[in-house]
């Protein structure tokens, strides 16, 4: 794992700086002033987590780093979700550490882990807008919470709905929109105060292809321009496919564009792990993936 | 035994988040907004029925005393007896009960909703405080709007005693409101208030409770709501009792 990982930290800054540079002119993000290559974004230490009888996570050890991004595929049950709520300090784990951009947050309290959320995104499942509020409202939730001055909400929730492709459906309320635009609106909320890190918990379930896909497009921009960390559940393998070949890039025009990899430039930035029961039975790269011979990662790929 | 075991740790809970709430108050952010909407909509939102259940409430006192009172020639005192078990026992209890099934069931359901929409996570995930956020406002303005409310039913149930009183009776108004006033003390107006308050902080409590502690589901949000409003409801009228045994004690009577 280790030795894959010191070509992602060099092969990276060629892939990944040069357009970052370019895409500050239409990025609602800032890339960070210095890539953290050393210290890993996330990083979870033999975690162990039961509820009552049922072991949930067995001894989970992983890292990613910034710019990175890690798949989690798996059965449901089997942890995906649990691991991101520990991330956010919503569980706490039995014993192990997790550690967030170095700083080891298993014994924060309710307070101190306020601070660390400052810097993650989380994009739930359904979206998990507040329904009272107005989608305006929504994304401008953590602003206003922080006190900032109207004029500068407004503009910042311009440019996250623009980010997201949803400008028109400022006014709406959660009830109006379809599950897509819920979902969009979900990761433009996520997204506010630029975090660093951002976690998806199953973004496309039930979305049909093109909407799916369009999220995926956001995952990819947050990781390959904006420097990223993200985690993304999921159990759809078309994602795993995009996530894992494709990567975003901004062209002579100034546009984004989505790129496949090819004979001469293979996508390391993104890896998936696979869990079962608690514990991560495969880590490596998509073409690892499909010709695995495990009959549990076959049966998971294949449906049989 | 386990249904002991599960009541203590209930009471544990519930008694923790109370104190949570309570404390929240002493550091800012405080949510004043959210506290003033949720004054209305449990204030201004309950009147009409509070208004309905008293002006009855009150009229059906005196429907029932009045041919009783009567018949020992003691018609005088009407208003006496309506005051006296309004003030004292019905105008809070029944209010309480009427907010229970109006505003504790609203709260639960909403909070209940909001657990399995996993809104509550993304709220914590945002960095605000759903105690701070949600239960603080809630109980604030049921602690400050239920005894404004019972103050209403007390005054609107007289008026719906003096109504029938006059109407069906031929009763002297007259009579009927210097037989109220011998009926009510100054500890009763004083145990008036003291009741709804304990009142607000049950219905509150338990309600809140309840809703953030929904699982499984919209099955769930039904189960927290039914547990809400019978739980509220129980322990309401159990309070009650204990209450007015600990204020007669008080007032010496």
């Amino acid at each position: 794992m280790s030795s894959t990982e010191t070509i992602t930290e060099t092969e990276k800054p060629d892939n990944i700086n040069v357009e970052a540079e370019e895409f500050e002119v239409t990025s609602p993000f800032d890339a960070p002033a210095k890539p953290q290559t050393i210290i890993p974004a996330i990083e979870f230490r033999d975690v162990y987590l039961s509820f009552e009888d049922k072991k949930i996570l067995n001894g989970l050890s992983f890292s990613v780093k910034h710019g990175e991004t890690k798949i989690i595929l798996g059965r449901s049950g089997g942890g995906k979700s649990t691991a991101i709520r520990l991330v956010l300090g919503l569980l706490k784990p039995d014993s192990g550490q997790i550690l967030v951009d170095g700083e080891d947050i298993t014994d924060y309290d309710e307070p101190e882990m306020m601070r660390v959320r400052q810097k993650i995104g989380m994009v739930f499942q359904e979206g998990a807008l507040f329904d009272s509020l107005s989608v305006y409202d929504n994304v401008a939730y953590r602003l206003h919470e922080q006190g900032v001055s109207e004029s500068e909400v407004e503009k910042e929730v311009h440019r996250m709905l623009q980010f997201v492709n949803l400008e028109e459906a400022i006014d709406l309320m959660p009830a109006e929109l379809s599950g897509g635009m819920r979902r969009r609106v979900g990761i433009a909320r996520a997204l506010v105060g630029n975090p660093s890190i951002v976690m998806f918990d199953e973004p496309t379930a039930g979305l049909d292809p093109p909407t799916a896909r369009t999220i995926c497009e956001l995952a990819m921009k947050l990781r390959d321009l904006n420097n990223v960390a993200s985690i993304f559940v999921t159990h759809e393998m078309n994602n795993v496919q995009y996530l894992c070949s494709e990567y975003a890039t901004v062209n002579e025009a100034g546009e984004v564009v989505f790129e496949e990899e090819g004979v001469n430039l293979c996508l390391l930035n993104t890896k998936v792990m696979m869990f079962r029961e608690g514990k991560i039975v495969f880590t490596g790269t998509d073409e690892e993936l499909t010709q695995n011979t495990d009959p549990f990662i076959k049966k998971f790929i294949r449906g049989k | 035994m386990n249904f002991f075991k599960s009541f203590l740790f209930e009471l544990q809970e519930i008694t923790l988040l109370v104190w949570r709430a309570a404390i929240r108050l002493l550091t800012s952010p405080r949510y004043w907004r959210e506290t003033l909407a949720q004054m209305d909509l449990i204030g201004v939102g309950s009147l009409t029925i509070i208004l309905l259940t008293g002006f009855f409430t009150g009229g059906v006192l005196t429907l029932q005393t009045y041919p009783t009172l009567a018949s020992y020639g003691a018609q005088s005192r009407t208003g006496y007896l309506v005051a006296y078990t309004l003030i004292r026992e019905l105008g809070p209890v029944l209010t309480a009960l009427m907010v229970t099934g109006r505003v504790g069931s609203a709260i639960s359901a909403e909070l209940g909703s909001m657990v399995v929409s996993q809104q509550i996570d993304a709220i914590r995930a945002l960095g605000t405080d759903p105690v701070r956020k949600l239960v603080t406002p809630r109980l604030l303005a049921l602690l400050t709007m239920l005894p404004l409310l019972t103050v209403a039913a007390d005054v609107v149930g007289l008026i719906g005693g003096a109504f029938v009183a006059n109407q069906l009776f031929s009763h002297p108004l007259g009579l009927y409101y210097s037989s109220v006033l011998e009926g009510i003390t100054v500890e009763d107006l004083l145990g008036g208030v003291i009741k709804p308050l304990i009142f607000g902080l049950i219905i509150g409590s338990i309600s809140c409770y309840k809703g953030l502690s929904t699982e499984g589901g919209t099955v769930g949000v039904g189960q927290s709501v039914t547990s809400a409003v019978v739980t509220s409801s129980i322990v309401v009228i159990i309070a009650d009792f204990f209450l007015a045994r600990a204020l007669q004690f008080i007032f010496g009577v």
